[in-house]
């Protein structure tokens, strides 16, 4: 039970103490000597325009509903391919509808352009 | 107190205080990053329920997707730090107080009145479900045979939904 999870608590703990040592020996060692240019934002070496935090496109919250339901259609597979030999043909037929449905709504993103970023 | 209600414990406590958090974060972004908090304590609760298909849901669609989704929406309206909204909203500060009310009102009704633990247990004991090999297969054998209308139907509403947000965010259609 309880116990079955305890390689996810070891995990855990090194990925902590991994972090707090990587963080803490820099801090320690690493020599400090900050100046405006090392202050600035990283953009890929390009240099930074305007605020991180700004209004972005609303093509950006269509993609992100789209990656949703589909994440949503992700999960259903999850138990159908688990209990695929006991469901058999019956089980298949079924699980093509709700797939051929969602493609339904993914060709509809493709013809709206939903998908175009351009 | 054994180990198990101790873990459960000290994960709801967590979640709690997160989520209290996630009101309080006058930076929005602050705000969605305890919400991840909340959701990976809440995925954690689930697996001490023994709910382990419901945890991995909670990582994958809530941590991930909705996550995803509350960032776009922070992202799509013009970024910083601000006063709470509702606090200079008089109309909606009283309508929050109302339902706030009704929903704390509700809780106590069900914590008062029902026997907790003591309701009707489904056909599914744990030893069945170990039977059939675990959560996901005594789910999936349910799932797609008694409630096969119900999956079809989730299917319809992620299509309305899917068209629905492309109709919302294209103004040229």
């Amino acid at each position: 039970m309880v116990s079955d999870y305890g390689p996810v608590a070891i995990f855990f703990v090194i990925v902590i103490g991994f972090a707090a040592v990587s963080l803490g020996l820099s801090r320690l060692l690493a020599p400090r000597n900050p100046s405006r240019v090392k202050g600035e934002t990283y953009e890929s070496g390009i240099e930074p325009t305007g605020e991180a935090q700004r209004r972005f496109d609303i093509r950006y919250y269509t993609i992100a509903m789209l990656f949703v339901l589909f994440d949503i259609e992700a999960i259903f597979l999850y138990p159908w391919a688990v209990t695929y030999d006991v469901l058999g043909w019956y089980g298949f037929v079924e699980m093509m509808l709700f797939i051929v449905l969602l493609l339904a709504a993914y060709a509809y993103a493709w013809r709206k352009g939903a998908l175009d970023l351009g | 107190m054994e180990l198990h209600s101790l873990l459960f414990l000290a994960f709801a406590a967590v979640a709690l205080i997160a989520a209290v958090l996630v009101l309080l974060s006058r930076n929005p972004v602050h705000s969605v990053l305890f919400m991840l908090l909340t959701f990976v304590n809440v995925a954690a609760m689930f697996v001490l329920l023994q709910a382990e298909f419901i945890a991995v849901i909670q990582i994958l669609v809530y941590s991930g997707a909705i996550l995803v989704l509350f960032l776009f929406v922070v992202m799509l309206l013009a970024g910083g730090e601000r006063p709470l909204p509702v606090l200079n909203q008089p109309l909606q500060a009283r309508a929050a107080v109302i339902v706030g009310l009704v929903l704390v009102s509700e809780l106590a009704l069900v914590v008062l009145t029902s026997t907790v633990g003591g309701g009707r247990r489904g056909p599914d004991s744990p030893e069945r479900i170990a039977a059939v090999g675990g959560n996901i297969e005594a789910l999936g054998r349910q799932l797609y045979t008694t409630w096969l209308l119900p999956f079809e139907i989730a299917s319809v509403l992620l299509l309305v939904a899917a068209v629905g947000a492309i109709y919302l965010a294209k103004e040229d259609l």
